[in-house]
């Protein structure tokens, strides 16, 4: 077994239909959100000293910091957010893309946020900055391809 | 004595008793639900709900004599121009013009302000001058005098507001000057419901030189208040239909005829010219001369049964029901731990805007609306204001006359469990 496939035992498609599958466990938005709130109040280890503008994400209501590292050609995402939903949305998405290779991350279709009507709760108001966040992730992957290739 | 008892019979013949149950049937939005839950609807100082006199005045519009106006010799032609021009008399009336020639309609408030920014003003604001607004304005009438200080380079100057919510009025006093040209503040602030004395700032501004323009931002006021422009002393006046259940597109620009006479054309094209050849042209008269293009006759035939809607229920019983939701909504908030009613002026009406120690305004609204409840988060277009409170954002609640105490208790209800979830 290669070392990548032993970090990322799953596939992106994996961890979306799982995330599917936790989504369908509850009935009503209140439960949902309720969920996506406890993953919120549990992403931590973003640095304080980063909490900056050079690092925010634009486009949303709420403050979102974003920052990466790479480790063996694999990009590391750290985020924080001061609205714990956002928190708790970015926690999904780092679970999801996470140690993955750009490519990986350009090629993730991200149906988990449809398939879970996240998609209808808040993708079409920018407010939360769901989208945002999705392209400023894509957009580090580009940014580390080409350094790749470099 | 004798005459009042007559008043007093004649309006309680002429005005309908106000039930609050009977009110809401005319809004059919509002027996709507949303993901199982009735819908509340508190984002009425963003847009108001329509009854149905505005939309089948809409409907019937197209339904029966949809054409262009103005240039037509046939029969729906002439009558859709007619109801257009009926609308202006119908505002001009509403909101007590000298002539329906003083009405100008516009896409709403924002492209009102931004004509007289650009017209007015690039014609009488120079190097040097100065233009006064205040802290708690919408960015609609910040961004605008901005652009224009930029380009003439002019200077703005900025009333500031009290803890509560409320114009410094010494301070404005200080900031009026000889190189004063333009006035414009709010009527009621979109964010904290402070309804700010314009009168007494239009006659402190004309005291100082009445040939200071007094432009006043009425979007927040023109459903909540009789509005009199004359009696304000107002030279402009501006708000939109969408917050008054008119149809969205279309607002209002008054401006006081000789004002506008003077004024250059915002934008130019068909129906607002007299003669066009290429050597030149002359402009058509007020207030056609503001109007280019194809005007907006659907919004402006749903504002006038707008207007008439609103006479129907009357100012009073608007003003009554919309004091006590707000007292009512307040008193129940001010109960709950750790939130804090920003904007407590004396004088406000129809929102409250709030926090809550240690939790996001976004959270909250999103939750709320798990339960129903439509409310607005974030800084309503008032960044400086939330500067100036040291606050990234509020909830806003905002109370139409519509609006029900049961209401409020679902949306006290579904804050007390979304504060628990946050927690």
């Amino acid at each position: 077994m290669r070392i990548d496939e032993f970090i990322m035992e799953k596939t992106i498609q994996e961890i979306e239909d799982e995330i599917v599958d936790e989504f369908g466990f509850f009935e009503s938005w209140q439960d949902k959100y309720e969920y996506i709130i406890e993953l919120g109040k549990k992403l931590n280890g973003y640095p304080e000293d980063k909490q900056t503008n050079d690092h925010k994400v634009k486009g949303c209501q709420s403050s979102v910091w974003l920052v990466t590292d790479d480790e063996d050609g694999r990009i590391i995402f750290k985020a924080d957010s001061d609205s714990t939903i956002v928190k708790g949305l970015i926690a999904l998405l780092i679970r999801v893309l996470n140690r993955r290779t750009p490519d990986e991350i350009l090629d993730a279709k991200l149906d988990f946020i449809a398939k879970t009507g996240l998609q209808q709760h808040l993708a079409q108001t920018r407010a939360n900055g769901l989208a945002a966040m999705i392209k400023q992730m894509k957009m580090y992957a580009l940014a580390y391809k080409a350094k790749q290739l470099n | 004595m004798h005459s009042k008892v007559n008043q007093l019979m004649q309006d309680t013949l002429t005005k309908k008793i106000f039930d609050v149950d009977e009110v809401r049937k005319d809004f059919p939005i509002l027996s709507r639900e949303v993901g199982g839950n009735p819908l509340v609807y508190l984002d009425n100082a963003a847009t108001s709900q329509k009854p149905q006199s505005v939309i089948n005045a809409i409907n019937d519009y197209y339904s029966y004599y949809n054409a262009n106006i103005h240039r037509g010799v046939y029969y729906i032609s002439i009558k859709a121009s007619e109801a257009y021009e009926n609308a202006k008399i119908k505002v001009k009336e509403f909101i007590n013009a000298s002539s329906e020639r003083e009405v100008v309609f516009t896409r709403g408030a924002t492209e009102a302000i931004n004509l007289i920014a650009y017209s007015y003003g690039l014609e009488n604001v120079n190097e040097g001058d100065e233009i006064i607004i205040s802290e708690m304005e919408h960015h609609a009438n910040i961004v605008p005098w901005q652009v224009l200080c930029e380009k003439k380079k002019a200077v703005l100057k900025v009333i500031p507001v009290n803890d509560s919510g409320e114009l410094l009025l010494d301070e404005y006093k200080k900031l009026l000057s000889d190189k004063t040209k333009i006035v414009a503040v709010c009527q009621i602030s979109n964010t904290l419901g402070t309804i700010n004395p314009v009168k007494e700032i239009i006659r402190l501004a004309k005291d100082k030189n009445k040939e200071i323009a007094v432009v006043i931002d009425g979007a927040q006021a023109i459903h909540h208040t009789k509005v009199d422009v004359r009696d304000l002393g107002a030279d402009f006046y501006v708000f939109s239909s969408h917050k008054m259940y008119g149809p969205m597109g279309i607002g209002v620009l008054y401006g006081r005829a000789e004002l506008l006479e003077a004024m250059p054309p915002y934008q130019t094209g068909g129906d607002m010219i007299s003669s066009v050849s290429f050597k030149g042209t002359t402009y058509n008269d007020i207030p056609m001369k503001f109007e280019a293009g194809t005007p907006n006759v659907e919004g402006a035939v749903g504002l006038a049964a707008a207007i008439d809607y609103i006479g129907d229920i009357g100012f009073e019983a608007i003003h009554r029901q919309e004091t006590e939701l707000l007292e009512y909504a307040a008193g129940l908030l001010e109960e709950i731990k750790g939130l804090k009613i920003i904007g407590t002026a004396k004088e406000k009406t129809g929102v409250i805007s709030f926090i809550v120690d240690g939790l996001n305004a976004l959270d909250i609204g999103i939750m709320l609306d798990t339960y129903g409840v439509a409310v607005r988060t974030g800084q309503h277009c008032t960044e400086p204001l939330m500067e100036r409170f040291g606050i990234p954002g509020t909830v806003r609640v905002s109370f139409a006359f519509y609006n029900t105490k049961a209401e409020i208790d679902i949306f006290v209800n579904a804050l007390k469990k979304a504060i628990k979830i946050l927690s």
